[in-house]
């Protein structure tokens, strides 16, 4: 295969030639650097490796997870492999969803100018700041799905002129939707009872106690039955 | 945006979708489930593992005479990285009573349970907290919860597709276990997916007989992952959390029981002694040793840190010659090779087609079956489509989803797909994706019973790391499920067993006596592990770096 082509980058200012198809995270491995922080699930889940980097021409500072974004010639990097967000402790068993919860914890929230940084920084293009804008009228449920898809990277709590830590605002809201707001499943508590009161006992006890053939038998003859309940 | 020469291959899923989706509108079964036959012979053709260099008889420790999988052999016959007489272990820099070792979410788990059994919790993490493959697992968690399932019918599914290995007290306990833990997640304010009377969405998986899987969007893992991490965050005063700072080696006292660990501080490679009145390991699985030669699904940190350890200490391990290659994992656009593809994308409806647009396989056997006949169709039936860089894959024909559950669900209920995908100009809920096994996750491990207990006193493992739930192959959804119930049980048993113990005089000798074992055998003394990091540095450059062994190794 003939080699691929090359492309300079700058890695915290210093010029590397690195293959032009690779991400970030590919060239900070290629140019000889062993990751330690700034690099964790390298699939888009976990949010460790945010990065900044500027491109030759213009004046902005773009985001993006160094895993996700291949490289760009003569891109500027560096990653925020920490930042030191506030992250407040509660009990959630304590806590009630109520509109004043998450401005009680989190009164920070109370300064958003509603520059919409956050929002612009946002590496799962989520719509951050409107999740704040909820936040502040009270409006649990909407923070939760609206920040459902983030992966705590920090990006937006690093860009913040009222240093606000929205990521740590999404999770209590989703932690309270799912604790007290989403609704509960019948079925679940009268599995649950079932299960207390020894309902399936006799039957695991019989299969744990077959022979490897009877079991296969017993495997082999089970319905598939797909229905939903 | 997939190149021009394959379009003529897209052309034909396309023109073959109508007839399929006629046919699974019908019923699920468009191509019949293998019997158990037919599953043995596709297996022992095709599947990776059942090839002659894919296992070798390890040579030394407690599994000394047995074939293991050979990365593993490889990765266990080797010194440590530390030499046992510069330490000085008299006064420990940490003294705790419960150990974890590992902060991914089983890791999580048990600190949340240890700490309210009331034990004084110290968490060693080799990078940051929550960086695990939990916080990737993207379908889902299987609990059976709806009337027509129980846990007797999710316990014969388990041991289907374990084939008959697994060890029954913890597939019950696993089984009996699922909604009670479905429940205690919501209880954290983990935000399951309802319908709008409230009731739990279930999917099927691939092995499954019923609907099963809950899920959480395709963030199910990461939905999980950050309520635990969230809570042991708020428990400060009872959890210590040590962030880039693995452990190095197990300590043992006088008694050979375990008595806590080696810790080392990444950064500033600093070694540090704790002690502990009960050890958890929960280090989770190897995916980043890359058997032979695969790409891998796992985290950075997946090097199978503790199961090494676990060893050296005298920790016997089960089924350590089985390893899972997820079905799907993708194999273009080149810069996301290796990553999952989650299987609810086939639990939603999507189908494995080939490079003629047919569908040659029951879309949700179990794992490996699924896998060796996706390899059987790009090498023997040479039925793939080549990508540009040389690899082989089939199409995972996704639009056919939204065909069957209505627009809008691939959207809805994929995001983190439709996102992974559409980074690479690449739409899912109108084009396929190309798809090829990929290494994901490591059957067996440290082996122990449903407390969790090791075979060494004090040494407690749950989740990946341990061994003999799965039996020789796991199904999707299981290994969620697997870490928060045994995370909880190893918590809750290690507390107790904290609360009685007493340690005596701590020693590293069987480090000295394992290393023996490894010098007799002929291996080079460069060969060290725990890995810890993974290498991706090209080779020229590592030639330049002049290091012989890797960072913090004391040779």
């Amino acid at each position: 295969m003939p080699e691929e082509e090359k492309v300079p980058v700058y890695i915290m200012n210093k010029r590397y030639m690195v293959p032009a198809s690779l991400t970030i995270m590919g060239a900070l491995e290629y140019a000889g650097y062993q990751l330690k922080r700034g690099c964790g699930c390298r699939e888009g889940f976990c949010g460790a490796c945010a990065t900044v980097y500027r491109v030759p021409g213009s004046y902005k500072v773009q985001y993006g997870l160094a895993c996700q974004s291949v490289v760009e010639p003569d891109m500027y990097i560096a990653q925020l492999p920490f930042f030191p967000a506030v992250k407040k402790t509660y009990d959630i068993e304590k806590l009630k969803p109520e509109n004043d919860t998450l401005i009680t914890i989190y009164p920070e929230i109370g300064r958003c100018v509603a520059c919409n940084t956050c929002t612009k920084s946002c590496p799962q293009d989520l719509e951050v700041m409107d999740y704040i804008q909820a936040a502040l009228r009270g409006d649990i449920e909407k923070v939760a799905h609206l920040s459902f898809d983030c992966i705590m990277c920090g990006l937006c709590a690093a860009r913040c002129p009222a240093e606000i830590v929205h990521y740590n605002v999404g999770i209590l809201a989703r932690r309270l939707y799912g604790k007290y707001l989403n609704p509960k499943s019948k079925h679940l508590e009268d599995r649950l009872e079932d299960i207390e009161k020894g309902k399936f006992d006799a039957e695991l006890e019989e299969l744990k106690n077959m022979s490897r053939e009877e079991l296969e038998k017993t495997y082999i003859a089970r319905d598939l039955d797909f229905k939903i309940t | 945006m997939y190149p021009e020469y394959m379009q003529e291959s897209i052309k034909k899923v396309e023109a073959s979708r109508q007839k399929r989706l006629e046919l699974a509108k019908k019923s699920r079964e468009v191509v019949k489930p293998m019997t158990e036959e037919e599953r043995a012979k596709i297996l022992n053709r095709f599947h990776p593992d059942y090839q002659k260099d894919a296992r070798r008889e390890i040579r030394v420790g407690p599994n000394k005479g047995q074939k293991l999988t050979t990365a593993v052999a490889d990765l266990l016959e080797t010194y440590s990285r530390i030499e046992p007489k510069k330490f000085d272990l008299k006064e420990p820099d940490i003294d705790t009573e419960v150990l974890i070792i590992g902060g991914g979410g089983g890791g999580c788990m048990a600190a949340i349970w240890a700490s309210e059994m009331g034990a004084k919790v110290t968490i060693s993490q080799k990078l940051r907290l929550g960086d695990a493959n939990s916080m990737m697992s993207q379908g889902g968690m299987q609990a059976a919860v709806n009337p027509h399932d129980s846990p007797t019918i999710h316990y014969l599914d388990i041991l289907g597709g374990g084939h008959f290995d697994n060890k029954p007290e913890l597939v019950e306990a696993l089984t009996k276990e699922a909604p009670f833990i479905t429940k205690y997640l919501e209880e954290l304010g983990v935000i399951w997916d309802k319908n709008e009377e409230g009731f739990l969405v279930t999917g099927p998986g691939g092995g499954t007989s019923r609907r099963r899987l809950l899920s959480c969007e395709d963030y199910t893992g990461a939905e999980i992952m950050r309520t635990l991490r969230d809570e042991v965050r708020n428990r400060t005063d009872r959890i210590e959390v040590l962030e880039f700072t693995p452990a190095v080696e197990l300590i043992l006292d006088d008694k050979g029981k375990c008595a806590g660990a080696v810790l080392f501080n990444l950064e500033t490679e600093e070694y540090f002694i704790c002690r502990a009145k009960a050890t958890i390991i929960t280090t989770g699985g190897y995916g980043r040793l890359h058997i032979k030669g695969f790409p891998t699904t796992n985290h950075y940190g997946a090097t199978a840190d503790g199961l090494v350890i676990a060893y050296r200490a005298g920790a016997k391990l089960l089924y350590m010659d089985s390893v899972q290659y997820h079905p799907t994992g993708a194999v273009f656009p080149e810069q996301i090779v290796g990553f999952l593809v989650t299987e609810k994308v086939r639990g939603s409806g999507g189908q494995p087609v080939n490079k003629n647009g047919e569908l040659f396989v029951f879309p949700l056997e179990p794992r490996d079956v699924e896998a060796a006949s996706f390899i059987r169709e790009c090498t023997e039936r040479n039925l793939g489509i080549k990508t540009p860089s040389g690899q082989i894959g089939i199409w995972l024909d996704s639009p056919i989803i939204d065909l069957l559950n209505g627009q809008g669900t691939i959207q809805r209920t994929l995001p983190a797909m439709v996102r992974q995908f559409q980074r690479f100009d690449i739409d899912i809920t109108k084009e396929p994706m190309l798809v090829y096994p990929t290494l994901h996750y490591q059957n067996g491990g440290i082996e122990i019973n449903a407390n969790c207990e090791s075979t060494i006193p004090g040494l407690y493992a749950a989740g990946e790391t341990s061994g003999g739930l799965h039996g020789r192959n796991r199904l999707m959804g299981n290994s969620v499920l697997d870490y928060n119930v045994f995370g909880r049980r190893a918590g809750i048993a290690a507390a107790e067993y904290a609360k009685k113990a007493k340690i005596g005089k701590l020693s590293l000798n069987h480090v000295n006596k394992f290393n023996k074992e490894v010098e007799k055998v002929g291996i080079e003394r460069s060969s060290v592990s725990p890995m810890l990091l993974p290498s991706y540095i090209p080779e020229h450059v590592k030639e330049r770096q002049k290091t012989t062994t890797y960072q913090g190794t004391l040779y």
